[in-house]
């Protein structure tokens, strides 16, 4: 989330799309409901079904699955036609006039692809996607907008096609629902107005995911609602720390705090520093990753303490590295699993026999694998694999390990929301039985692998060894007794390795063992370590920052800044540089997030994106601080598959081609998977309906946590799928029946739900069906298989060209009547 | 007077009512407080669900989590909770959870107990057999790759801030690079 969960109550106008609040993050909408009620806000819903969130909704619209590209690029088209967007915003904080290659082509001049395109490497060449530079290595810029070659000109030309009736055509919403749609979201392009999205997984989960979130991002430029309050692009994340998790980089291509993970050719810590820390020949941008080789070092520095020096390159290649090509997101491993190339497998508190596309192709590969290591509170699908259905355990040789974790209240640690708010939890109990917290662990078991590569030495141990681990007293043997999570709370924040005299930065002085008040103190040299910089802030000499509970509100916004700590050094709305103009003042000064105090020189209100005046003062510094060019990104070359978003069909469509363009029918730089469990159909009369996966308020993911709380499982029993009065009719299901669901990959039984939830749509004139499933049910439990199985059995083996985010969203399926 | 549901009613609405007469209203308050978490010490959680942060007063007595509920302190929930963050009482009080190490042998039809000693001692081992026999120092083009494509991790936006932290740190150090979470998908 740019902005917070209570700044929702400072909106106008609130987009829900891809997401369902009321369902899968029911107390968010206490906030949306206050805009509601105290600012007169409209919530607009835009969802293929009719959903709890829908029925608070001013506004409802249905949309056929994936096609939200076709209906925010309608948007787009609206806003630029009707002069709707926010032009000083636009022409001072955004790329709008920066001019493009003139060799740059777009998808409206080559049917479907920008120039560069690899059909052979389903890859661009993006040597055109750039800018034109002046002789100071500027890019140019045409401020009447009136460039043919400006991004602002390209963008319009991009969705010329999208017309309101091409959007109706496609995504089958009706005309009136999507023009009074775009009249609301379009009505806050001006200072004093300002819309908000609220999407999860129903935007990422498509094979043009981050295209959705970019085109939304295009939108929330155009009409000047970045940094502002009641403003921003809001991911409302699935799960209480999966925003902490990512922050501290448990996926294969970030190192903590979104430092990326080094690959092959990234042959020395210089190379890795040259190759990621951005430049700019902007003079007013910050460019802030420019203090990456800071970030970098301090986090070696962290992991191998005095071990990482200069001479050795702060042991950077003890670091792992990838091969240049290889991707190890999440269909990647289970592709490699499935192959026979993985062979041991910790599964740590997660359970992918469930949660993973295409479950089928997962739960056979977890039966290739040597070993398996499942961490959990509940035995489950993943680590009872080898009994479930269709597998012979004798001919299973996997070998498996089940843990038992503590819970939640049995442990001392923080968590972070999707607002990036850290908050502390504590320990009430002791852990149950012989279970033990997660971090305890994790901690027996870096000891003994430790202690046989002391004993017995083996391939590379010196990483394993010198690895810096300190965090509780220890035992005879060297072992940490209990681990202090404060102590890697500390760790994280960052500490002074060495004294430093007259810090370049306030020039006072630092002793080493004190805690580095916030990144900006960190250095480059080895002085500094870090665990993670973005947390750096939240555990200083003052104490354990995510730990308060105060309660003041200066901005009267609901900030909130004494209440635990937000990254980045509790900041609370990201890009608020942007809600001023450029002398400093709030665009709306009843929801002022910061403004300049002209007479003492400084910003007041939420901390702001760095402390450099207003932009058009002496000093002055453009708004997005993370971006090299200090603006805003309407243009994205930085994306593989393209610099504007284009809608492509999802992999498993009822089409043949792609109405708007003919040449691609699905994103032309999707991964396309190649074993016998990847299957695929499009434009099938065997599987004639569209299905979605989804949640509800009583389950959560795949179910392990509620279907094992009685309370919860009693409320929704077992597996359902939502269908239309109109197909029930057709084929004769009534609500309570069980149905086979089945896709080309899996099956299951579902009891139908009959409903005018989801109506039949007119898409190019054909009448279209979607139905939905839950995926929160497993064989494992209930134990007499009373809740039926995952959804997942359903979905494909494909994912987002960007991210790999596997399309559960969008799939084609039949049902039938048992 | 037993407090059922309906007097506690009565006695809050009659409380609005005698609040703005300005009665005391401290013993009413003071004996609906004592119901279930008199004696009971109290932390704050914050629910372990979706990621909007609610504050949960969890109440322990005896070692045991007797009672959880919205914390009206949090700006964020303002007391408020979810059916599922309502029902945390039953994650902390959960008769199906497993109680100690379980381990299934090649072949295995059944789950049999093992000591955490000796289920740890049998992980640390496989790690090192694997990481050992597939080390890549190097790669096709000589490069220095220090890794181990063999061995996998998925998980955990389930597991605390610090937690995740020692556990990047620990995966890494061991080589890994398929290293996932629920953030993916």
């Amino acid at each position: 989330m740019t902005n917070q969960y209570n700044d929702l109550k400072n909106s106008d106008v609130i987009l829900v799309m891809g997401g369902n609040p009321a369902e899968n993050h029911p107390v968010s909408m206490k906030w949306i409901m206050k805009a509601k009620e105290q600012r007169g806000a409209k919530l607009v819903v835009i969802d293929p079904r009719f959903t709890r969130t829908a029925a608070k909704a001013d506004l409802y619209v249905p949309i056929r699955s994936g096609t939200d590209i076709v209906f925010l690029g309608g948007l787009i088209k609206y806003i630029i036609d009707n002069n709707l967007y926010f032009k000083d915003y636009v022409l001072h904080y955004t790329d709008a006039p920066f001019l493009v290659d003139p060799n740059f082509k777009l998808p409206e001049d080559l049917d479907g692809e920008f120039s560069g395109y690899d059909p052979k490497k389903r890859a661009y060449d993006k040597s055109t996607w750039k800018f034109q530079l002046d002789e100071n290595g500027v890019p140019k810029k045409d401020m009447t907008l009136k460039d043919p070659n400006c991004v602002f000109q390209l963008l319009k030309k991009h969705f010329t096609r999208y017309t309101i009736d091409t959007v109706s055509n496609v995504t089958g919403a009706p005309k009136d629902k999507i023009e009074e749609a775009f009249k609301i979201l379009a009505s806050t392009g001006k200072p004093d107005r300002t819309a908000t999205v609220c999407y999860a997984m129903g935007w990422t989960q498509h094979t043009v995911g981050s295209q959705i979130i970019r085109t939304f991002s295009i939108v929330q430029l155009l009409l000047g609602n970045i940094g502002m309050a009641g403003g921003g692009v809001n991911a409302l994340r699935g799960e209480s720390n999966v925003q902490g998790s990512t922050d501290q980089g448990l996926l294969f291509h970030i190192l903590t705090g979104y430092n990326p993970t080094p690959v092959a050719s990234d042959v020395d810590l210089k190379t890795y520093i040259e190759k990621y820390t951005p430049k700019t020949k902007e003079p007013k941008s910050v460019n802030w990753l420019a203090n990456r080789p800071k970030y970098i070092v301090s986090y070696l520095k962290a992991i191998y303490g005095d071990k990482a020096t200069k001479e050795n390159d702060f042991c950077y290649s003890y670091l792992p590295k990838r091969d240049d090509t290889q991707n190890c997101s999440w269909l990647m491993l289970f592709d490699q699993m499935y192959q026979g190339n993985i062979k041991g497998f910790f599964a740590w508190g997660q359970n992918p026999a469930c949660s993973g596309a295409n479950s089928n192709k997962v739960r056979k590969a977890l039966s290739k694998l040597e070993w398996l290591v499942c961490v959990n509170l509940w035995d489950n699908e993943t680590s009872s694999f080898w009994k479930g259905p269709g597998m012979d355990p004798k001919n299973i040789k996997t070998e498996v390990f089940f843990l038992p974790a503590a819970s939640s209240v049995e442990k001392e640690g923080s968590v972070t929301n999707s607002g990036r708010i850290a908050q502390w939890r504590y320990k009430a109990v002791q852990p149950y039985g012989k279970s033990m917290p997660d971090a305890e662990i994790i901690n027996e078991l870096y000891f003994r692998v430790k202690k046989l590569y002391e004993k017995e030495k083996g391939a590379f141990p010196e990483p394993i060894l010198n690895l810096t681990w300190e965090y509780g007293e220890k035992d005879k043997t060297g072992k940490i007794k209990h681990v202090d999570t404060k102590l890697i709370a500390k760790e994280m924040n960052g500490y002074f390795t060495k004294d430093v005299n007259e810090h370049p930065v306030d020039k006072k002085s630092y002793k080493k063992g004190q805690q580095v008040p916030t990144f900006v103190f960190l250095l480059d040299d080895g002085s500094t370590a870090c665990g993670n910089w973005v947390y750096s802030g939240s555990f200083t000499d003052a104490g354990n920052m995510m730990a308060r509970r105060g309660k003041e509100d200066p901005t009267g916004l609901g900030l909130f800044p004494n209440w635990a700590w937000s990254w980045p050094v509790n900041r609370r709305i990201v890009y608020n540089r942007a809600s001023v103009d450029p002398q400093g003042n709030p665009w709306d000064p009843s929801r002022a997030v910061i403004k300049w105090d002209a007479v003492n020189k400084k910003w007041v209100g939420d901390v702001p994106d760095g402390p450099a005046p207003p932009l058009a003062l002496e000093g002055g510094k453009l708004p997005f601080i993370m971006k090299p060019l200090g603006v805003g990104a309407i243009f994205g070359p930085g994306l593989a598959d393209g610099p504007f978003p284009t809608h492509y069909e999802p992999l498993e469509c009822p089409f043949q081609e792609n109405p708007l363009y003919k040449k691609h029918r699905i994103n032309p730089t999707t991964k396309l998977f190649g074993t016998e469990e990847d299957l695929f159909v499009f434009c099938d009369t065997r599987y004639p309906y569209i299905a979605s996966t989804y949640r509800v308020t009583e389950h959560w993911q795949t179910g392990l946590m509620t279907r094992h709380t009685d309370w919860l499982l009693e409320l929704q029993p077992q597996i359902f799928v939502e269908i239309g009065t109109e197909l029930a009719k057709e084929k004769g299901i009534k609500s309570g029946d069980k149905v086979i669901v089945s896709s080309v990959r899996g099956k299951l039984w579902a009891i139908a739900i009959v409903t005018d939830r989801i109506k039949p749509l007119k898409v190019m004139g054909m009448t279209i069906h979607q139905v939905g499933l839950p995926w929160h049910y497993g064989w494992r439990w209930p134990k007499d298989g009373s809740g039926g199985d995952s959804a997942n059995l359903l979905t494909p083996t494909v994912g987002d060209a960007n991210t790999l985010t596997p399309e559960t969203k969008t799939f084609m399926v039949d049902i039938q009547k048992t | 007077m037993e407090l059922t549901r309906r007097n506690f009613l009565k006695i809050s609405s009659g409380a609005l009512l005698l609040s703005s007469l300005g009665i005391n209203l401290e013993p009413a308050k003071a004996y609906a407080a004592e119901l279930r978490t008199k004696g009971a010490k109290e932390t704050t959680t914050v629910c372990p669900y979706c990621s909007v942060g609610c504050s949960i007063i969890v109440s322990v007595k005896d070692g045991k989590v007797i009672n959880t509920e919205g914390d009206p302190d949090s700006p964020i929930n303002e007391g408020a909770l979810c059916p599922k963050g309502a029902s945390i009482y039953q994650m902390a009080n959960n008769p199906y959870r497993v109680t100690e190490p379980l381990y299934r042998a090649p072949g295995a039809t059944e789950w049999k107990k093992i000591s955490w000693e000796e289920a740890l001692n049998k992980i640390a081992r496989l790690v090192k057999k694997t990481r050992d026999k597939y080390f890549i120092t190097k790669n096709e083009k000589g490069q220095v790759v220090n890794r181990v494509d063999a061995i996998a991790h998925v998980g955990s936006a389930a597991l605390d801030n610090e937690e995740c932290y020692i556990l990047q740190k620990l995966l890494r150090s061991w080589g890994l690079v398929y290293i996932e979470h629920q953030a993916r998908i």
